[in-house]
């Protein structure tokens, strides 16, 4: 599903992130990445979503490699085959939870009707049937981020990026989350890579790699 | 991989209606501000439009619907000789000949008197026909000499009524008339009386002459070649005119003034575009991370640029209807309450009827909209160009000190105005004015990062021991362009408002002192009637000179004089040039005349109509003479917007013969009383003639004139009165919507240990450092912009100069008021601001 192929990239002042960094996800592989804080895994994640440009290697999705891109296809190739997890859930406040869940179908023009559907049934299966019409500052932090997790399925992308989506969690309702998005991301096949600190969420991942200065290093 | 092309609609329509559900006032404010623009705008243009249809429907009243006609160039008419020989010229089907004289009803109405012969205005100008009071027609009551016929409008000035008699005074001449019917093809409003040819000629003293012929074509004939044909035959002190000349004559009169308070109106509507600019930046800063999640969720950047210019359409429709709405409402309650002279004079007297102009009102529509496009433009390229991931993290590229402002653009744009105010008028119009008044209001606009900035650096050249103030200067100082944003829509109001206040005061205070320049005289006396034939005679000038008391004496006497078919008529003033009751006050120093030449002084407006320069010659059609005279200076006249020419009292009278004079100046000498001077002059005068004199004290004629300044400035007080306010209700939205933005600041900063009412007072001094840095920058290009209305829009439009003078005490007020709106208002949005938990701001995402 995803390949990283000799990365490198340095931040704006000459620190150099990662050089010649390599990753394979396999098709419905959950991986996790932990490290320091500021080694870069949020950088990585933002190489890896196209929000950001490595200054070498590459990164193919799908079988669609991410450097030719413009910035429309790279948009677009979010829109259609990534689902993100914050961790500060970044749900519109704006919008009730309904809304919100359908927000990846509708960018994607599918019927608003058919979209508010799914959306529903997405809920219910998250915990939070019957309260699409609510908005999120009724919810507690677990339930948005549960939310969160939804949004980030409901278009069955073929992969997951979740950038530390315990991060603001406490730890009951951390494992709580963590299990539901284990639980969904399993059924809908999808590949994942988590950014996290948490050893207790790495540890539902088919693969623990450590990123240093050095590169990825696969843990166990 | 998805469909390119076509847009998400269904997502657009989402975040867009929830963002107006969630924040309805914002979205209220930046409707009412083009509303109230549209508004304005259009209720000028309606109220101006109504009124010069109803003007030019009374020129073709007067005119009454001939194909042709031959006016004289004076009032002094031409010889009706004329008549018999142009009636004989092939084409002609009918000619009606026509003594038309401007008279005074009962002493004080002003009217036309239209001497027709019946028989042939029967068949040229049916309209212009009496109707006897008993309802019959019946012709042979024309013939009478002492019948007349008054329109409605003429009665009820008047005060007389079909049966009674009326005093009628033209020309020098008076007489007394029964009133016999009314003239019912005149549309209410216009005085006009109407009697037999004859009795006009005999009783105001025009036997031999005629001012006018009326021509019905046959109706094969060829109007261009026949104009020509009789233009041949024409002698000097006659000329063709046609409708369109008459129409093109009354609405270049008031064409600059309409023009004006249209571009004054329009004014109003710039504001409101700040104000939706302001709005929609606001907005954009606010959802930047929203913004961020949907590109990131896969949004492209060109949906994103077409959600916030479909939100300012949407802002944009609705205000420009609304407006348009509200503006019709608004111009028809003006004609009905006070009718449709905005103060400039033009339209005085009658209540046209309100015409709706769908051209204006689609045009004014569509500037509408156009403004709050133009206003969601930058904002919406900076939503594009906003980067996701970092404005995720909510460290977006909002506020960033190292980047210092750009200036560049705000140059381009300043270079641009000033040498726009170069460009010549077109077509009499101060295009290009007014245009580089709008690029100087951009540069300005756009300068204001770098001038908050640059004043800023004052304060931060040393430690600022209080909290709360160094919190204020280091925030504005590090983000500059979000204090530009907030000072925009009230930086555009407040300059708009400066600049036409310092062209107001200076041309008031020019006025003020013109007055003392032409008025230099204790008393005025005025005869009622003026024209070749009337006023003073010269042995009575003589007898008043030497009346006890009187210093010296100046006569002078004004009449019209056409020089061009399509332009107004100017004045010819024959007066004393020379002693203590000469003195005009030139421009410049008067030019040496040439020997043998006729000497004449040319006013600023008629100089710019008719493109006269000092040292020219031209040649003036007076009372049937036409001398060749020399330009010998321009002097300032603000009395006389149509122009007027001044020649020498005596040289008048050697031309033309005519040495009676209507107007004297009297100074009194050292210790004399006026009421007694007042007595002793009218005792010389003949037998009559002091029932049609009035006496004017200099100080009242100034007192006059100014008021009638004022007047005529009321309306543009009003139009600027309006951007100030909704320039003040921007500032107060925006700085109020930036401060409920920084809630989780406030809460951080509360967490550190910032005491509650430090917090308040440093956004009191944000708040008051933004309404100084905007009344600054208000003044500053206000200021910039006043010589562009004084040096380049009034002289192309009224063909009038004056002195700057500058009003201290408006801008130490503006100021003022500028710091304690803004302070006011960034007080209120903080204590609400800081309602919120300090914890509770932090938690949150948003």
């Amino acid at each position: 599903m995803l390949t990283v192929t000799s990365l490198c990239k340095a931040v704006p002042g000459g620190r150099v992130l990662f050089q010649d960094l390599n990753l394979t996800v396999g098709k419905g592989q959950f991986v996790a990445i932990t490290g320091e804080s500021g080694v870069g895994k949020s950088t990585l994640l933002n190489l890896l979503a196209g929000l950001d440009r490595a200054d070498a290697g590459s990164v193919v999705i799908g079988g669609i490699a991410l450097e030719p891109l413009q910035d429309d296809a790279l948009t677009r190739l979010r829109r259609d085959r990534i689902g993100f997890v914050f961790q500060a859930f970044h749900v519109l406040p704006h919008l009730d939870l309904a809304h919100n869940v359908a927000l990846p179908l509708v960018l994607q023009k599918v019927d608003a009707h058919e979209a508010l559907a799914k959306a529903a049934g997405m809920l219910e299966a998250i915990g939070l049937g019957g309260r699409g019409a609510d908005y999120p500052r009724q919810l507690s932090g677990g339930e948005l981020q549960r939310v969160a997790i939804a949004r980030a399925l409901i278009h069955r992308p073929g992969l997951i990026l979740a950038d530390e989506p315990t991060g603001n969690l406490d730890p009951e309702t951390a494992a709580k989350v963590m299990a539901l998005f284990v639980d969904q991301v399993r059924e809908a096949g999808a590949s994942v890579v988590l950014v996290t600190h948490s050893p207790v969420s790495a540890a539902v991942a088919d693969r623990v790699l450590h990123l240093t200065r050095d590169g990825l290093v696969e843990h166990g | 991989m998805g469909k390119r092309g076509s847009l998400p609609l269904v997502a657009m329509r989402w975040m867009i209606v929830s963002e107006w559900r969630t924040y309805p006032s914002r979205t209220v404010i930046a409707v009412l501000a083009i509303a109230l623009g549209v508004a304005l705008g259009f209720a000028v243009h309606l109220i101006n439009g109504s009124a010069l249809s109803e003007f030019d429907h009374a020129i073709q009243t007067v005119s009454g619907d001939a194909d042709l006609q031959v006016h004289a160039t004076s009032a002094a008419g031409f010889s009706e000789a004329l008549y018999p020989q142009l009636a004989r010229v092939p084409g002609i089907a009918k000619v009606s000949p026509v003594v038309e004289l401007h008279a005074q009803a009962q002493g004080h109405v002003a009217l036309t008197i239209l001497g027709l012969d019946v028989l042939n205005a029967a068949v040229v100008t049916p309209r212009l026909l009496g109707r006897r009071s008993d309802g019959r027609r019946d012709p042979s009551d024309f013939f009478s000499d002492s019948a007349i016929f008054l329109s409605a409008a003429a009665m009820q000035a008047s005060g007389r009524r079909v049966g009674q008699s009326i005093d009628i005074t033209s020309m020098g001449h008076s007489a007394s008339f029964r009133i016999i019917g009314d003239l019912p093809g005149i549309p209410a409003g216009q005085a006009i009386g109407v009697m037999d040819i004859a009795a006009a000629q005999w009783r105001f003293g025009q036997l031999g002459k005629l001012q006018r012929l009326d021509f019905r074509l046959a109706p094969s004939a060829d109007r261009a070649q026949l104009s020509s044909a009789l233009a041949l035959r024409l002698p000097l002190g006659a000329e063709i005119v046609t409708r369109h000349n008459e129409e093109t004559r009354s609405d270049s009169l008031s064409r600059a003034y309409r023009v004006n308070l249209d571009m004054l109106a329009l004014m109003a509507l710039l504001t409101g575009g700040f104000l939706v600019y302001s709005a929609q930046s606001l907005s954009v800063a606010r959802r930047r991370p929203q913004f961020a999640l949907i590109r990131v969720l896969g949004l492209e950047r060109r949906s994103l640029v077409a959600q916030i210019f479909l939100e300012a359409l949407v802002v944009g429709a609705v205000g420009a209807l609304a407006g348009l709405l509200l503006g019709l409402g608004l111009a028809a309650a003006a004609l009905h309450l006070l009718g449709s002279d905005l103060g400039g004079g033009y339209f005085s007297g009658g209540v046209p009827h309100l015409s709706f102009a769908p051209g204006a009102a689609f045009a004014f529509g569509a500037l509408g909209v156009a403004a709050s496009l133009v206003g969601g433009l930058l904002p919406a390229r900076d939503a594009a160009r906003s980067q996701p991931a970092l404005a995720l993290k909510n460290l977006g590229d909002a506020i960033d000190p190292r980047v210092r402002p750009r200036i560049r653009l705000a140059l381009l744009f300043v270079v641009l105005g000033a040498a726009g105010s170069l460009a010549p008028a077109v077509n009499g119009l101060p295009i290009f004015g007014y245009a580089s008044m709008a690029l100087l209001l951009a540069g300005g606009i756009a300068m204001m990062p770098w001038l908050a900035r640059t004043l800023l650096w004052i304060f931060l050249r040393r430690p600022i021991s209080n909290v709360s103030l160094s919190l204020a200067i280091q925030r504005l100082w590090g983000a500059p362009s979000q204090a530009a944003l907030a000072l925009s829509g009230i930086v555009a109001s407040t300059s708009l408002m400066i600049a036409m206040a310092v062209m107001v005061v200076s041309f008031r205070g020019s006025v003020e002192a013109w007055l003392y320049q032409v008025l230099p005289a204790d008393l005025y006396l005025a005869l009622d009637d003026s024209g070749v034939g009337g006023g003073f005679d010269a042995v009575t000038q003589n007898n008043m000179r030497h009346v006890e008391g009187v210093a010296w004496m100046g006569f002078m006497k004004e009449t019209p004089l056409r020089l061009a078919p399509d332009k107004p008529d100017v004045w010819l003033i024959a007066r004393t040039v020379d002693g203590p009751a000469g003195g005009l006050p030139l421009l410049s120093p008067g030019l040496a005349v040439p020997p043998n030449d006729i000497p004449v002084w040319v006013s600023e407006p008629a100089a710019g109509i008719y493109g006269i320069h000092p040292g020219d010659h031209l040649v003036l059609p007076i009372a049937g003479v036409t001398p060749r005279v020399f330009v010998a200076g321009i002097w300032r006249d603000y009395g006389r917007q149509q122009g007027s020419i001044v020649i020498d009292s005596d040289t008048y009278t050697r031309l033309t013969g005519d040495a009676r004079r209507s107007i004297a100046s009297v100074a009194l000498k050292k210790g004399a009383l006026a009421d007694a001077v007042i007595t002793r002059l009218r005792a010389v005068l003949p037998a009559g003639v002091a029932d049609h004199l009035s006496v004017s004290r200099s100080q009242e004629i100034r007192s006059k004139g100014i008021a009638a300044f004022d007047r005529s400035f009321a309306i543009t007080y009003l139009l600027e009165a309006i951007p100030i306010l909704v320039g003040l209700i921007g500032v107060a939205a925006t700085v109020s919507a930036q401060t409920l933005a920084r809630i989780k600041e406030f809460g951080m900063l509360r967490h550190i240990g910032v005491l509650r009412r430090q917090i308040v007072a440093m956004l009191i001094a944000e708040g008051a450092l933004l309404g100084a840095i905007g009344g600054i920058a208000g003044i500053g290009l206000g200021l910039a912009m006043s010589q562009i209305l004084i040096r380049v829009v009034n002289p192309q439009s009224f063909h009038w100069t004056m002195d700057t003078r500058i009003p201290w005490l408006l801008f130490a007020i503006v100021i003022i008021a500028l710091i304690i709106a803004a302070g006011g208002t960034a007080l209120f949005a903080g204590r609400r601001a800081l309602s919120t938990a300090a914890v509770t701001a932090v938690r949150e995402d948003w």
